[in-house]
């Protein structure tokens, strides 16, 4: 158990280093994040009353696809520049790996996701700087996590990685996304534990039993 | 070994054929016409409907245990039956999908509601079609089948979320519709032919589920000659 939380504790803090100096997941996601804020500015009349009907629905729709992206590139930068085969070799568990992975990906996310909070708050004035909508935030970009660090690491090893973690990953989560979006608007309505409770337990208890899923579906995916 | 359960193979199918035939019959002569509030003729398409969308859940359940088999023990034959499984689970869910909708056009005015099988339905079907692409993305057959597996364990644990999830959206955001043979109890024509029907269909399911997976078999034998022969 020692041994697990040291190997997992050094891959993601690898991880962090490298994304500390090169900034390359980090900056990229943020600058497409804010593009998506931008162009939904578009998509619809952002009037007071609309953007109290569809804000929960563009701000998860805005978080879902940059996690895609920063998530496509967990593993495709190891494969990339050939570390992955050194990090497999390295004589640790692999779902020590993976809970590094899901450390590090759940990190860069959650920044880019607070990050956001000013920017929904500028341009539709949805006010994000709320408890409840933090804590939907974690567990859900959790849930996210624990379900494309997996699939992400199936989408490096194949041509196609940028369509097929997508198709793998949006199906899995769709639980995930009703409950953010549910819950979202329950929030910024200023419903507290009645309204959100439910759904916050919900994503709570899909997150649990993914990560549990994810750890073990792990050696199997990076099997040669 | 491809061969082996050939002629059981051709009978399913030709019991398959046969009883479409008698399921046809029963469908538009012995088959009351269903009320006003369920379409009148329309309402036929349900012995198609609802019979491929549980063989479609069915399948899914075939795939997700297959996987969880093949997974642990490292057979080829449960990667075949659950490959097999989840090909015609997609045609499955795709006829579920399709008569669903032409149904609701003309009832309820809509091809389509946000409900909690609409919902579910629609989310195996995607999970489904992502389980047949991962394989052909693989760098390897074995890779593509224990990937695909993953997909469907994955899929077949989101299930209880799904039926969740859209179930408290659907409280949330819709007047709720009674689906059909919801209210009231069903007549005995009605239900002998959606009975009859459901076999029919599952007949149907496994005849050509044996056959992908004894494909597969033949498949997989030729290429392993082939590389004997190139080796």
């Amino acid at each position: 158990m020692k041994s697990y939380l040291r190997s997992a504790v050094a891959v993601y803090a690898k991880d962090m280093r490298l994304e500390a100096r090169t900034k390359e997941t980090f900056s990229a996601v943020l600058a497409f994040a804010v593009i998506v804020a931008f162009v939904f500015g578009f998509a619809f009349d952002p009037s007071p009353t609309v953007v109290a009907l569809v804000g929960p629905g563009i701000v998860w729709v805005a978080y879902v696809f940059t996690g895609i992206l920063g998530m496509n590139r967990t593993f495709a930068v190891e494969r990339d520049r050939g570390t992955l085969e050194g990090l497999l070799l390295a004589p640790v568990g692999r779902e020590a790996i993976y809970a590094g992975k899901l450390a590090s990906t759940t990190t860069i996310m959650l920044v880019v996701e607070v990050l956001l909070y000013p920017v929904f708050l500028v341009l539709f004035e949805l006010n994000l700087f709320n408890i409840w909508f933090v804590l939907i935030t974690i567990a859900a970009t959790v849930g996210f996590s624990a379900v494309g660090t997996l699939f992400s690491a199936i989408a490096a090893h194949t041509r196609a990685r940028e369509i097929l973690l997508p198709l793998l990953f949006l199906p899995i989560v769709l639980p995930v996304i009703i409950g953010a979006v549910a819950s979202t608007s329950a929030a910024l309505a200023g419903d507290g534990w009645d309204g959100v409770g439910k759904w916050l337990q919900f994503i709570v208890a899909f997150d649990l039993v993914f990560l549990v899923l994810s750890s073990w579906a792990f050696d199997f995916v990076l099997e040669e | 070994m491809g061969t082996a359960g050939l002629g059981i193979r051709q009978a399913l199918l030709g019991l398959a054929a046969l009883l479409f035939l008698i399921d046809l019959y029963l469908i538009f002569q012995y088959a009351p016409t269903a009320s006003e509030a369920l379409g009148l003729q329309v309402q036929r398409i349900f012995y198609f409907h609802v019979p491929s969308a549980l063989l479609g859940m069915i399948s899914f359940a075939v795939a997700a245990t297959a996987s969880v088999v093949y997974l642990t023990k490292r057979g080829r034959k449960w990667d075949r039956i659950a490959w097999a499984s989840a090909e015609v689970g997609t045609v499955f869910f795709t006829v579920a999908i399709g008569t669903g909708a032409i149904w609701a056009k003309p009832v309820w005015q809509t091809w389509w509601v946000w409900d909690v099988n609409g919902t579910l339905t629609f989310m195996l079907w995607l999970v489904f079609i992502g389980y047949l692409i991962v394989r052909s993305y693989a760098p390897t057959v074995e890779r593509g089948s224990r990937w695909a597996a993953v997909v469907a364990i994955f899929g077949a644990a989101a299930v209880p979320f799904v039926y969740m999830a859209a179930d408290w959206w659907e409280g949330l955001h819709t007047e709720r519709i009674t689906g059909p043979g919801a209210s009231g109890s069903m007549q005995s024509e009605i239900f002998v032919t959606f009975m009859f029907s459901l076999v029919t269909f599952l007949v149907l399911f496994i005849a050509l589920v044996a056959e992908r997976t004894a494909q597969r078999g033949v498949e997989e034998s030729i290429e392993e000659l082939r590389r004997e022969v190139s080796a």
